[in-house]
């Protein structure tokens, strides 16, 4: 793929982590904010009964694998970006292209399947 | 009254021969300057008292030509454009500019810059070839449009921002700050039609991608140009381009000639000097 679209991934990644992270901020740390939405049980964000309220959550799920994404995706094109002016040759450039390319599919698929799976172990854990 | 007053300044001179000497040297020669007296008038000096082989690349003396690019005091500057006085210190030490190839003493060889440079067709591209071998007269464009490449276009390639640049120093596949600042001065002007053609060298590897924002170049210019500026908006472009948000236009059309009564007070245009092709 050519550098431009993956710089431009690498921003609209950025976008995301930024929204993202500003929800997390605002459910973790703010947790008297939306407390209906995202603390149905009031109390602390980090209780048991909370989290697996979240995790049940349809919401909960695709906003966990969309972050998940974006951030593997910007964290590893920040790491090829710094290997590559290491100056590979050819050869090593393209052996880092798809080591990092398996390595962030291998890492989104465990994760997604993690944040997909969560709300079956919320119910068998009896939250 | 002006100073006339001399000053003792030591001359610290990088020399290096390729396939004579084994590694660069460092030479110092002890010369009077005067007040106003330029970096490049204290090089003349050494040459002619001290070191008649020192060799480096200078024309026009006024910052124009942009030959004179070296490493001064450990920044890249004209050195014609460069008073001793400025420097505010009795050393000044001269190198040729980094990140080149040295052809001989302070003369770099600036082959890589000007075949990246031509790579990205630094000139109008338009359909109307037979309108740009004849004109028939000026394409339209309004001073706003000037504006958005007119700083880029005071650019006198002399290659202080390749030796200022960070990535060019690590990266040889970076297309480096002057190159790339061309690039965007033609993308932007309205009179030209070649940023698709320009976009497929860009969106690879050599293009601006690579960039850090580290502002070096920028900072070094002696013309005042800010390519780190270029670059950015040159990613702006580049990235609107591929989400369909950048507006495309035809290049600018030719101007309508003014019609009505000629007033009769101006003089007449003198003969064309050129003639018309075909």
């Amino acid at each position: 793929m050519r550098d431009r679209t993956l710089w431009t991934w690498h921003i609209l990644a950025g976008v995301v982590i930024l929204v993202f992270l500003g929800l997390h901020m605002t459910i973790m740390h703010l947790n008297g904010t939306f407390p209906t939405f995202n603390n149905p049980f009031g109390g602390e964000a980090e209780s048991w009964q909370n989290v697996a309220a979240r995790m049940k959550s349809f919401f909960f799920a695709v906003t966990y694998v969309v972050m998940l994404g974006a951030a593997l995706y910007h964290g590893l094109y920040g790491l090829r970006n710094i290997l590559l002016e290491l100056n590979p040759g050819h050869g090593l450039r393209r052996t880092i292209n798809v080591a990092l390319s398996v390595l962030g599919l291998a890492l989104f698929a465990f994760g997604a399947w993690v944040a997909v799976s969560a709300p079956g172990v919320a119910s068998r854990m009896g939250g | 009254m002006a100073d006339t007053s001399l000053k003792q300044v030591l001359f610290r001179l990088r020399r290096y021969e390729p396939g004579k000497d084994r590694e660069p040297r460092w030479e110092e020669y002890r010369i009077d300057a005067l007040p106003g007296m330029t970096v490049l008038d204290g090089l003349w000096k050494v040459k002619e008292l001290f070191a008649p082989t020192l060799a480096w690349r200078s024309s026009c003396r006024m910052g124009i030509c942009g030959s004179c690019g070296m490493l001064i005091n450990g920044r890249p500057r004209l050195a014609c454009n460069t008073q001793i006085s400025e420097l505010q210190s009795d050393v000044v030490a001269v190198g040729p500019l980094p990140n080149f190839d040295i052809i001989k003493d302070l003369v770099p060889d600036l082959h890589s810059m000007f075949e990246a440079h031509r790579e990205l067709m630094p000139h109008l591209l338009r359909e109307d070839l037979k309108e740009q071998d004849d004109p028939t007269g000026e394409y339209w464009q309004t001073p706003h449009e000037l504006e958005q490449y007119l700083q880029f276009s005071y650019c006198i390639k002399c290659g202080c921002c390749m030796a200022a640049c960070p990535t060019v120093a690590t990266d040889p596949h970076y297309a480096g700050p002057m190159p790339l600042g061309q690039a965007h001065r033609y993308d932007s002007d309205t009179r030209d039609g070649g940023f698709a053609k320009r976009r497929e060298v860009l969106s690879g590897g050599s293009g601006p991608w690579r960039c850090h924002f580290a502002g070096e170049c920028s900072q070094v210019c002696p013309k005042g140009v800010d390519p780190a500026k270029a670059i950015q908006l040159m990613k702006q472009d580049l990235v609107f381009d591929l989400l369909r948000l950048r507006a495309r236009k035809p290049a600018a059309k030719v101007a309508a000639k003014p019609s009505g009564k000629k007033r009769e007070d101006i003089p007449a245009p003198p003969a064309r000097t050129v003639k018309a092709a075909g």
